[in-house]
Formats: C-alpha cells, sequence, structure tokens
C-alpha cells in the first residue's frame, strides 16, 4: 500500500506534466470475487438488484474459472472523484499499469464533450444509489413486490437502448413541436407569387401521438403508456443509467486508446527497474494485441491514437479526445496505412459461412473504415421509431430504419411482448426481411404474426 | 492526491440474491422444457444411470439487435484475400473467434444430468397415489435413498441445511481469528454474517440396496392394427416415465407388459414396443389377462400394483360390456389403474371414444384415471394428471 502510494505520486507528477485534467483519483483495493461483484453492477458500490447482475457474475466467474478471460486489470467508473478499482492479487507492476491507465481514463470523463455534456459526474454514484434505494423501496412495498418489479425490469432492460442517443441535443416540448409544425405548414401553403394556384395541403394532425416519429421509445411508453406511476418510474429509472452509459458506448474504441496511450507513455517515463520493465512491455503488449477475426479496441485506438501524434503533434491529440466520438474518430483518422498496418478487413455471413469481403488494400480500406465507423457504438445497435398511435384502439406502429441491416427476428418478437407489456395495447413494427418489407404484430396476448407488406 | 482505501466485503456477497433468482429462472426454464426433452427419442428407454447432456437455453436478456447479414470486421494476419472463408457458422456457435464481440451469441449452459436427476427434477412435486393401503408402506414408500456424505454441488432439494450451516460457522470462526490475529479489535457487536455460496453442502445421495418394498407396473397395450408406430411411441414414452416415476418410489419395481388384440398375451419388453398385429380389439382380453398374472404372481396383499392402459380406444362394441366389468374388477385390485388414450393430433379432439364413454360413465372409483395423449409434449402433463389423482381422490 504504502509503495503503491509512492509510484502514484511519481504517476501523478508525470500526469499533471503531460497535461491531462483529471478529477481526483480514489482507490479501491479489492479481492478476485468483490471485482466480479462489482464488474456485474456495472462498477457501481450500489445498484438497485435484477436477475440479469446474477447472471452476469456467473458468466464471469465462469469465464474465469475455465480460462477463458481474465479478469480486468482495471475498472474505472466516470464520477467525481473518479474511482477506480484495483485488485489485490495483481502483481505489482499490473497494479502501477492500471493506475497508470486509469488517470488516462479520468481525464477522457472529465473532458471528452459526451461525457462532460451527457453525465454529471459529481453525482454519478448518489444517482445509482438513488435509483437502487427507489427499486428496493418498490420490492418491499407490500402493494408491488418483487415479481411486479422484475416484470417491469425485464421490459425496461429489453428496450434500455430504444432511446434518445444523441448527445447535448435539446429536445422540443410538444408545443414547440406543434408550432414547428404550424409553421411549416404556413409556410407551404403561402403562395410564393400570384400566378402559382392555390396549394392544397392537408392541415397538420396536431392531436397525432406523437406529433413526429420519434426514437425515444422509453420516454414515450413513459409519457403516454397506461402505466402506473411507480412503473413509469422504473422506466425513468433504465433510461437514466442507458443515459450514463451511451458516452461509454460510444466512445469505447477512443476511451481504450487514450488510457493505452497514457499508460505506455506514463510507464515509459518512470524509470522502471529493469525487470518491472520488461513485465510492463509484455503487460502492455498483451492489451493492445489484436484479435484475429475481431477489433480489440485498445488497439485500434492506441495506434490511432499514436498517428495523429505523429501527424499532427500532440496537441491535436488532446483536442480530438475532447471534441470526437468512435464514429467521427474512425472516419477522420483511420488512415489506408493503418487499416493495412493492422489487416484489417471485412466479411459477411453467406450461406453459413464467412466470407472475407474486402481487404485493406488501396480499393478496399475505405470500405472497411466506413463499414467500422457504421457499425460501431450505438451504430451497432438498431434504430427503431415511434411513428404513431392508433386513436381507436391504442395500437403502437414502430418503424426499424433499415440502412441495409436486418433485424435479428426472433429477438425482435420477443422485445415486441416487452414493449406489449409497458404499452398494453398492440405493438406493430414495419422492417424488412430478406429485402422484403414486413410487419411484424405482437397482439396483447403476445402473439406474433408476420405478414409481407406492399 | 490520490485516496487509497481497502475494500472489504466482511463475507458479505452482494450478487447473492440475484444470483439466486437467476438460477431459479434457469430451474425454472428446465422445468418448462422437461417435456419436451424427456420426450425425445434419445432419453426413452435409457438406463437410469446414464449422463445426458441437454443444452438448457439460458435466460436470454433480448433487445433489438442487428441479424447475420451484418457486415463484420477484423484484424486478420495480413494473408486474407477477398472471397476467402473464413468460418462458418457451426465453429462460431461453439466459441466466437477470439474476442468477437460474442456477447449477443447463444447463451446455450450444457448441463450433464443424468436422466434420474431430471425426473426427479420432474417429479419433484408429485407423489405416487394411493400408496397407504398397503401393509408394508412405512418402510416401502419413506426412503428409497441413502445418504452418503456431503458434495458441494448439488440440486436444491438435497441441501444439506446442517452441514452447510457448520461450513459457516467455521468460515465465521476462521475470519475471527483472522482479526484477532492481525491485531483488530474482536467484532464485540454482533454483525450479519450471511452465507456464501461456498458454505453450501448437499447430500450426496446413493440408491438404498434394501428390498423390502415391491411394486409391480402392468403395462396394458393394445397392439392392433390401428395401432400405428407414433401411437406406439407415445404409449412407450408414457410407460418409460411410469416405470421411471415408481422406481423413484419404491426400491423393487416389477414390470410385466401385457399386449393384447382380441387375444391377449404377456410379452417381453422388446416384443411390447416393437412387435406389430394385426387385427382387431378385444380390450377385456388384456384386462382379463392382467387380472390373472396379478392374481398368479402378484398378491395384492404385498405387492402395490400399479395397472396402465395404452390405446386408440377403438374397440369392438360388442366387447364394451365386459370391458367395464374388468375394468372395475382391476381398480379395486390395483393401488391405481390408469387408462391413456391415444389420438392422432387431427382427429378430432372432442370426440371421444364409445369405450372412453362407457368409463366415464361406469366406472367411478376414485383409484381409476383416464388421460389423452396426442402429441409427445402431451405425454407429461397427461402423467402428471394421473398422478395427480391421489388429490382428487381426498377431496
Amino acid at each position: 500500500m504504502k509503495d503503491l502510494k509512492k509510484w502514484n505520486d511519481k504517476i501523478e507528477e508525470i500526469v499533471k506534466e503531460e497535461g491531462l485534467d483529471c478529477y481526483p483519483q480514489d482507490f479501491e483495493l479489492c479481492c478476485y470475487e468483490d471485482m466480479i461483484c462489482y464488474e456485474s453492477y456495472i462498477g457501481m458500490p450500489s445498484h438497485y438488484p435484477h436477475w440479469s447482475y446474477g447472471k452476469a457474475y456467473e458468466k464471469k466467474k465462469m469465464l474465469y474459472k475455465y480460462n477463458l478471460e481474465g479478469l480486468p486489470y482495471e475498472m474505472v467508473i466516470n464520477s467525481n472523484p473518479c474511482i477506480g478499482y484495483l485488485m489485490r492479487d495483481n502483481t505489482f507492476l499490473l497494479q502501477i499499469l492500471t493506475m497508470a491507465h486509469v488517470y488516462g481514463h479520468n481525464d477522457f470523463f472529465k473532458n471528452n464533450r459526451l461525457f462532460a455534456e451527457g453525465t454529471n459526474a459529481d453525482y454519478t454514484v448518489e444517482m445509482f444509489k438513488n435509483h437502487a434505494d427507489r427499486i428496493r423501496a418498490y420490492i418491499q412495498d407490500p402493494s408491488i413486490g418483487y415479481d411486479r418489479v422484475e416484470r417491469i425490469l425485464d421490459a425496461a432492460h429489453a428496450l434500455s437502448f430504444q432511446t434518445s442517443r444523441v448527445i447535448g441535443n435539446k429536445k422540443l416540448s410538444h408545443e414547440q413541436q406543434k408550432k414547428r409544425i404550424l409553421e411549416k405548414y404556413y409556410a407551404e401553403i403561402k403562395p410564393t407569387s400570384c400566378l402559382d394556384e392555390k396549394k392544397d395541403r392537408l392541415f397538420p394532425d396536431l392531436n397525432k401521438i406523437p406529433l413526429e416519429p420519434t426514437d425515444d421509445i422509453m420516454e414515450f411508453v413513459a409519457t403516454y403508456g397506461k402505466l402506473e406511476e411507480w412503473e413509469k418510474d422504473i422506466v425513468r429509472i433504465v433510461i437514466e443509467e442507458t443515459k450514463y452509459f451511451i458516452p461509454q458506448i460510444e466512445t469505447k474504441v477512443m476511451n481504450e486508446g487514450w488510457a493505452s496511450y497514457w499508460h505506455y507513455k506514463i510507464l515509459n517515463k518512470l524509470e522502471l527497474p529493469q525487470d518491472m520493465h520488461i513485465e510492463f512491455l509484455s503487460r502492455h503488449n498483451q492489451v493492445i494485441r489484436p484479435f484475429l477475426g475481431g477489433l480489440n479496441p485498445y488497439y485500434m485506438g492506441f495506434k490511432i491514437f499514436e498517428d495523429i501524434e505523429k501527424r499532427y503533434g500532440i496537441d491535436k491529440i488532446f483536442e480530438v479526445r475532447k471534441l470526437e466520438r468512435d464514429e467521427s474518430f474512425i472516419r477522420k483518422y483511420l488512415t489506408e496505412e493503418l487499416c493495412n498496418e493492422m489487416n484489417l478487413f471485412t466479411y459477411k455471413n453467406m450461406r453459413k459461412d464467412y466470407v472475407v469481403e474486402e481487404v485493406a488494400d488501396h480499393q478496399g480500406w475505405k470500405e472497411i473504415r466506413n463499414t467500422i465507423a457504421n457499425n460501431i457504438g450505438m451504430g451497432s445497435l438498431p434504430v427503431i421509431e415511434v411513428l404513431e398511435v392508433s386513436p381507436q384502439n391504442q395500437t403502437i406502429l414502430l418503424s426499424h430504419e433499415y440502412d441495409g441491416r436486418e433485424l435479428e427476428v426472433n429477438y425482435a418478437y420477443e422485445t415486441l411482448k416487452h414493449l406489449a407489456t409497458l404499452w398494453g395495447a398492440n405493438v406493430k413494427l414495419k422492417t424488412v426481411v430478406g429485402n422484403v418489407d414486413k410487419m411484424i404484430v405482437c397482439d396483447e396476448d403476445k402473439k406474433i404474426s408476420i405478414n409481407t407488406t406492399k | 492526491m490520490a485516496i487509497f482505501r481497502e475494500f472489504d466485503s466482511k463475507g458479505r456477497d452482494r450478487a447473492a440474491e440475484d444470483r439466486r433468482r437467476h438460477k431459479e429462472l434457469v430451474e425454472d426454464s428446465i422445468k418448462k422444457n422437461i417435456g419436451d426433452l424427456i420426450a425425445e427419442e434419445s432419453i426413452i428407454g435409457q438406463s437410469k444411470d446414464k449422463k445426458i447432456k441437454i443444452p438448457i437455453k439460458g435466460i436470454k436478456e433480448y433487445k433489438f439487435i442487428y441479424g447475420k447479414n451484418k457486415t463484420g470486421t477484423g484484424s486478420g494476419d495480413g494473408s486474407e484475400k477477398r472471397g476467402d472463408k473464413i468460418g462458418s457458422e457451426e465453429i462460431e456457435k461453439g466459441k466466437g473467434p477470439d474476442g468477437a464481440g460474442n456477447e449477443e451469441g447463444e447463451d446455450i449452459y450444457e448441463t450433464e444430468i443424468t436422466i434420474e436427476e431430471l425426473i426427479s427434477y420432474l417429479f419433484e412435486d408429485l407423489n405416487l397415489p394411493f400408496m397407504e393401503r398397503k401393509k408394508f408402506n412405512e418402510i416401502e414408500t419413506e426412503k428409497n435413498f441413502k445418504r452418503l456424505g456431503y458434495q458441494r454441488k448439488g440440486i436444491r432439494p438435497r441441501l444439506a441445511k446442517k452441514k452447510s450451516v457448520i461450513e459457516k460457522i467455521k468460515r465465521e470462526k476462521a475470519h475471527e481469528r483472522g482479526e484477532v490475529e492481525k491485531g483488530e479489535d474482536y467484532r464485540t457487536e454482533k454483525e450479519r454474517f450471511p452465507f456464501k455460496e461456498d458454505d453450501l453442502r448437499y447430500f450426496r445421495v446413493r440408491e438404498d440396496v434394501r428390498r423390502e418394498s415391491n411394486a409391480v407396473v402392468i403395462c396394458i397395450m393394445d397392439t392392433s392394427g390401428s395401432m400405428d408406430m407414433t401411437k406406439k411411441y407415445l404409449a412407450r414414452s408414457f410407460y418409460f416415465l411410469l416405470y421411471q416415476f415408481v422406481r423413484l418410489k419404491y426400491v423393487h419395481v416389477e414390470v410385466v407388459f401385457v399386449a393384447h388384440s382380441t387375444v391377449a398375451k404377456e410379452v417381453n419388453e422388446m416384443e411390447f414396443f416393437h412387435k406389430g398385429e394385426s387385427g382387431g380389439t378385444y380390450i377385456s382380453s388384456g384386462y382379463q389377462k392382467a387380472l390373472d398374472i396379478i392374481e398368479k404372481s402378484y398378491n395384492p396383499a404385498v405387492w402395490n400394483v400399479y395397472a396402465f392402459h395404452c390405446s386408440d380406444g377403438d374397440n369392438w362394441s360388442e366387447d364394451n360390456q365386459k370391458t367395464v366389468e374388468l375394468a372395475k374388477k382391476l381398480c379395486e385390485t390395483c393401488n391405481l389403474f390408469g387408462y391413456g388414450e391415444i389420438k392422432h393430433r387431427y382427429s378430432s379432439y372432442l370426440r371421444k371414444s364409445t369405450i372412453r364413454k362407457e368409463f366415464d360413465l361406469k366406472v367411478k372409483y376414485k383409484n381409476f384415471s383416464v388421460v389423452s395423449i396426442s402429441r409427445k409434449e402431451d405425454v407429461v402433463p397427461a402423467l402428471k394428471e394421473l398422478l395427480d389423482k391421489e388429490d382428487e381422490g381426498k377431496e
């Protein structure tokens, strides 16, 4: 512990010298079982209960037991002060490496636009604690109880990512939306010259729900659904948690790349004793090794940051870490040379086989870059919008924004059932399967049918 | 200045409750699927100790996700060329390529479980009805398992509570000693010291070798021409489970097979299930044969007799009267007499065979039970219905 503090002081010194801008840092030392626990509950000291976290625990423990996956060296949460967990059983060098890595994340949390605007680090821990208390209170409430809470949580978890994914976007109120639609309408029917015919436009239906399509299904359900107040509260809790996680999902590559870039730099400056230095190099290479057939965000992020520094200088990387998210980061800074160096390729499933489509040569690299950019972060999840609610029978109509990627239909069926639980009436989803327009319907009894539409 | 602190969970295991709930859901899902699983051909007819692997569908967390037609990206070793085949779905199902985001993949737990365990799950809350009538019922029914020591893994019903508490106390004491050695104050106020999964012990169970109780299952099957392979297979599943179940409750179980068309014979298992016959149906012949066998070898005063008859119900009408009479007689002799009517799915559900109507009308015994089966999914519910008789009887 004393040694850790000593090394930490040295690290902090370098951190300051290099111009990283961090929240105060807390480290917590725990044993491996606690680490799995923290990991299952997404790092939070307190979190509401749900079986899915039990499942996460079992899975992690099993993977660890069969040596399929090592424990994470580091876990850090976006809060002020920033909390990092260190595992007691790790080697001393690993602790140092982890600490340096954590400072990288810390700086990223504090400065990246998505985190700065999308989350409130001062209250992270309190927020999760507050959520936990509210959910526990509902469970304890004799008129509600565990089963009913679980039912809503199951459903809300299924839809948790169908919420507003853009950070820093101001939401228009219902009235503002109405005003905008009317303005647009009057602008359209206004004769531009006396020679024009009178334009025939339908007056907009201002009672339509929603006024304009929205991708925030969760908020929509919490506003217009027939849920009880406590149920709406649970939905809102899940919305808030998703909001906390979206910046992390949207910056995985940058965040890990940034932290790896800094642990590498810091440890090189630390003047480690020789044996530790060798361990450091081997650990570092383990962290940023490419995954064959997959993408290692640590590796890709590290490479790109290194490349940006080489090409534009050190100030540029600070700017990039502030402004970008993974999608724009990759679109702007993943170059042909990098694609080639990392041997990137794209593949597709063709009749049960995975076949390489593009390789990182002169004509293929752009396609690869775009594919990665399109599939990263929230881009890996389908966009589904609420189009309208039928005034007669409350049927909610959704539309999947098809961009060539199809929904996994069995998952879609089950998710629609969850939505039907929350919505309390029929649910319809427009999508495309095998290049044919389809409509999936889930009725109140959770019966699913799928039809071709014109 | 960073703050360092030691985290001590004090043995508190925050995930325990959520893990318990998850496990409960997994078990529920086993139980829900057990009907389908157990009726699979591969299981029927296996010996009870055989370990079978059953895939248990993990409790999935559904979301809207993209399907397989999306394009993936990965890093390679530089040797990849356009059009190269790099893998196939089957491989991915086992374990995804290194780190290739297999999160959304199939969560399949494969559990190795013996048929016996499967059956004990299935019949966990069922009892063989009408056992109390026998002379030896005290020894016959209570225990047919011997507990031999403890093990760390096991199924819930076999939790050894006392041993688990002892293990917990051991750990607690060790923890206290540790505290004292560390020089820290011995805890004065009593804090909660919860159970951890490692504390739990389960009974190791071995089948008891005592052979004091006896039961005989008499399987009567209609082997007339109208019983085709599907129907026979259903009957077979039904008997298999029944036999397994009776064996769970009794140490020594004998099985007698009676096949009948217009005449009845005692046959061996092989013949019973595989030999087809043709011709018409006198159900009474089968019943008469069963009664004869009981009289000859299995004195109802000593033996628990369970007789079951599977048929498609196409009895020749001149035989109905006699059949009903003999059915009544079987009810008086046996602990339980069951009649399972096997129908094709597409034949009308509502239409009851004449013989079944006759049974419904005339055979009014508490230990008589009629069920119908038309698909393999029906086998388990039918069996449960049959065995649930006891509760009804008590009313």
